[in-house]
């Protein structure tokens, strides 16, 4: 219904440059002082347009959502119809860059929003807050944030990220990239912890933590020594060994001068011989249907009777309280996934609350692994005894699951986990 | 023919040789008894079908339940930062269903309500600005089909022959058609000033990764859309729902999903997606950056590891897909013989800008073992490469923008392997 009025104005709006001009000034002249509702509004006649200004979008609309007064209501939607052809005014902007031809839409950004999503940090150091961490608070900080994933030394565990080491690889077989030996700006390394770490619980970190973090990173790879403190002020002053290690795009000389060329069609090589097999290496996943075949969980179902006899001996015992704190302490490792206590909720784990004692997979809203949710389905329940097995290595214990923690290695670091968990039983 | 070869494609998706084939596929030549598919009256010809009220939005049939995304486990420590595959071997046709392309999450796949969306415009703008879903709508509107591809798609195939299967040596690639407003509309509404030259947007997602990157000006006011629907309907939550970046022919790490943010700077802010990763490690150590074109490359999707030949000798259908982030394939050829000699093949349609083209070969099989292999050329006079002619330049320790030349190696019983040749 609106096309053909809406495509008339777009029309209008591209039929002259001086028009779109003198449009321009008068909406920029709104972004800096918000109209009155009342105000006669004059941006969307055109002179020398096609547009009946009655066609327009009502002004007093279009100011009301400029000052951020009303959301945009039931306004006639500007090119409704996808099939709409490409409107003059664009083709305009196509071939010259950009045009003044503005549509008044959208509303100023408020200093405090561009502070909230504007953190990023350039090369330069621009963005980096006034801060500082040293090495050891770093080391700390890490044991607690970072190390389930990227081990106590920043040297990985399974298939996350290595951080540290690497130095002289890159130009052998698989190479090791890592901060010190690959990463060629320590203003990335900032940037993205502050950003997108821990994984789960991003944006938690303060800026120290981030500076400490940031500088224990540093220390990891050998390029700080221990007694160093990191800071916005001494930032630019890192040396990172690979940051000349890096050219810009050069497929154009390299390759494409090559490759541009008729292809043979005949005749092309004498012989072809096969060099290599995939079967041989035997690394595709399997491709049963996923419907007719869930993955199996033989450890879980071989155990269900078992377990479900042991769930029910399951009795409120007295809490050891020693073993509640040394508990609570050491999950400190699952809290960037797993919340537990009052008003706990599902985060990259479940929810903990009343965990110990029920069943597998269970935990309302939570998204499982399918190798998690068929042991559920198929009877296992979170005895203390399951409970630990599964602290100790989660991914020997169920293959298949989620969780990416490697494992308290401790058997008294899992039972004071399992006794801090039976302390939250469910409401 | 024998049964192995009649039952291998169900024998291969069900992982089991006692599949029931034999009688229907048995009868193509001439049929010795009448077949009772014909001769008795079937269920469903006889009785009812399904309401028109049981299925307010439909998902394929039951019996397509196979061809879906996979992932390959070993490749990440999680899923929730991973990714998937299209089931390329078993579609046809250009535009690939929202519902099998595949993913690729840094923190997982958000659920981002479109009243809860806001799109801020930022940096070196006359007015920083911010865009409620709604006012996106009301810019002009443009549809434009493109493929995005994973720069890591066929990665794992650098140093040989690994993963048996087009979904997973190729399944990094979806075709979708986009409706969204060009980038260069929003940045025109904020106003740039000055030179274009030497500026850059910087844009980023609202998920915890925020994925952010760094994207050259002059390609932000070309063809970059700020894409709403897919395929005509609301884009998919994991494809960054309400709404995301498209960069058409650049690799898909730069189209933003849960777009939130567009800062124009005057120099990159080399974040993490575009330095420690999507960054090319040649042979001597030193890494090519801003490798953002997606070039040249073809896959023939049947026959292939996934999709035997189940019939005998005769006419054979042989096709794939190609793609160029250069602009419009052009030609693609077709080699039996493991690139002895080529033929060319026939394109569906005349290959769209930066978007994928179908080829067809129709051919007749003599049973005979082949080296099956495609070979695209695009507009700018390009032909992909063969793997060797890659190492040559690159050495074997890049992961990314692998786009060498694939082959399949189809035995006489219709089976066939990823293979590497000389």
């Amino acid at each position: 219904m609106s096309k053909f009025p809406k495509a008339a104005l777009f029309v209008g709006a591209g039929a002259g440059i001086a028009a779109t001009a003198g449009l321009a000034i008068t909406l920029a002249d709104r972004f800096v002082t918000p109209m009155p509702a009342t105000a006669p509004t004059i941006a969307f006649q055109i002179p020398g347009g096609g547009a009946p200004a009655a066609e327009v979008i009502p002004a007093a609309t279009e100011v009301a959502e400029q000052a951020g007064l009303a959301e945009p209501a039931d306004v006639p939607q500007a090119g409704a119809a996808a099939s709409a052809p490409e409107a003059p005014v664009m083709k305009m902007a196509a071939a010259q860059g950009l045009t003044d031809s503005r549509l008044g839409l959208g509303r100023p950004a408020l200093e405090a929003e561009i502070a909230a999503w504007d953190v990023d940090i350039l090369p330069d150091g621009t963005g980096l807050p006034e801060g500082s961490g040293d090495v050891w608070t770093g080391e700390e900080v890490f044991a607690e944030q970072c190390a389930a994933c990227h081990g106590d030394f920043a040297e990985g565990v399974g298939n996350w990220p290595t951080l540290a080491g690497g130095w002289d690889t890159l130009d052998r077989k698989d190479p090791v990239k890592t901060v010190g030996s690959y990463w060629p700006y320590l203003s990335t390394v900032w940037d993205y912890v502050h950003r997108s770490m821990p994984f789960g619980a991003a944006q938690t970190l303060s800026d120290d933590e981030v500076y400490a973090i940031t500088a224990y990173i540093l220390y990891s790879n050998d390029i700080v020594d221990e007694d160093f403190t990191l800071s916005h002020e001494n930032f630019l002053e890192v040396e990172m060994p690979n940051a000349a290690g890096f050219i810009v795009d050069d497929r154009a000389e390299a390759e494409y001068a090559q490759w541009r060329a008729e292809p043979c069609m005949e005749n092309c090589k004498d012989s072809v011989e096969i060099t290599m097999r995939a079967t041989v290496l035997d690394v595709t996943p399997d491709q049963a249907g996923a419907a007719e075949d869930p993955p199996a969980v033989e450890k879980a179902t071989v155990e269900e009777t078992e377990a479900v006899e042991e769930a029910e001996a399951v009795v409120p015992a007295a809490l050891d309280a020693e073993l509640v704190a040394a508990g609570e302490r050491v999950f400190r490792k699952c809290k960037s996934c797993h919340q537990v206590g009052e008003g706990a909720k599902n985060r990259t784990g479940p929810a903990l609350n009343g965990i110990v004692g029920h069943p597998a997979g269970a935990i309302d809203g939570f998204s499982y692994s399918k190798a998690l949710k068929q042991a559920g389905e198929d009877g296992l329940i979170w005895t203390e005894e399951d409970l630990k097995a599964f602290l100790a290595k989660p991914r020997d214990y169920l293959q298949g699951t989620k969780m990416s923690f490697s494992g308290l290695r401790k058997e008294a670091d899992q039972a004071a986990v399992v006794e801090y968990l039976k302390s939250f039983a469910e409401e | 023919m024998s049964d192995i070869l009649k039952s291998s494609r169900r024998a291969f998706l069900r992982g089991s040789v006692a599949a029931a084939a034999g009688a229907v596929t048995a009868g193509a030549a001439r049929a010795a008894t009448p077949d009772p598919l014909i001769t008795e009256v079937q269920d469903w010809a006889s009785g009812l079908g399904q309401g028109v009220d049981e299925v307010p939005y439909g998902l394929p049939i039951e019996f397509e339940s196979d061809v879906i995304r996979r992932n390959v486990e070993w490749l990440t420590a999680d899923t929730i930062s991973s990714i998937n595959f299209t089931p390329i071997h078993a579609l046809d046709g250009t535009i690939t269903p929202q519902g099998c392309a595949f993913e690729r999450h840094h923190s997982g796949a958000i659920e981002l309500k479109k009243e809860d969306y806001r799109l801020m415009i930022n940096g070196l703008v006359d007015r920083p600005l911010v865009f409620t879903y709604a006012d996106l709508e009301r810019f002009p509107r443009e549809n434009h089909v493109y493929f995005c591809e994973c720069a890591a798609n066929t990665g794992m195939e650098w140093a040989g022959a690994q993963l048996n299967g087009a979904q997973f040596t190729h399944g990094m690639i979806h075709n979708m058609e986009y409706t969204g407003v060009p980038l260069r509309s929003l940045l025109n509404e904020a106003g740039l000033s000055g030179e274009t030259a030497g500026k850059w947007v910087y844009v980023e997602g609202a998920d915890a990764s925020s994925n952010g990157r760094s994207i050259p000006l002059e390609k932000a006011l070309d063809d970059v859309l700020v894409a709403f629907k897919a395929n005509g309907e609301a884009l998919r939550k994991e494809h960054g729902y309400p709404v995301r970046l498209v960069v058409p022919g650049w690799e898909g790490n730069m189209w933003i999903k849960w777009l939130r943010r567009i800062e124009v700077l005057d120099q990159p802010v080399e974040s993490r997606e575009e330095t420690s990763k999507y960054t090319d490690t040649l042979a001597d150590g030193t890494s090519r950056k801003w490798t953002w074109v997606m070039d040249a490359k073809s896959v023939i999707t049947s026959p292939s590891p996934q999709m035997p030949i189940t019939h005998g000798p005769g006419p054979l259908v042989v096709t794939g897909m190609a793609w160029t982030g250069h602009g419009r394939i052009t030609r693609v050829d077709v080699s039996r013989d493991g690139g002895k000699s080529w033929e060319t093949a026939r394109l569906s349609q005349e290959g769209g800008n930066k978007a994928l083209v179908r080829f067809y070969l129709d051919t007749d099989w003599d049973g005979g073992e082949m080296l099956l292999q495609a070979r695209a050329m695009d507009e700018t006079g390009y032909v992909q490469p063969t793997k060797s002619q890659l190492r040559d330049v690159r050495g074997e320790n890049s992961i990314y923008h692998n786009n060498c030349i694939q082959t399949w190696h189809v035995k006489s019983n219709g089976v066939a392997e990823n293979v590497e040749v000389s």
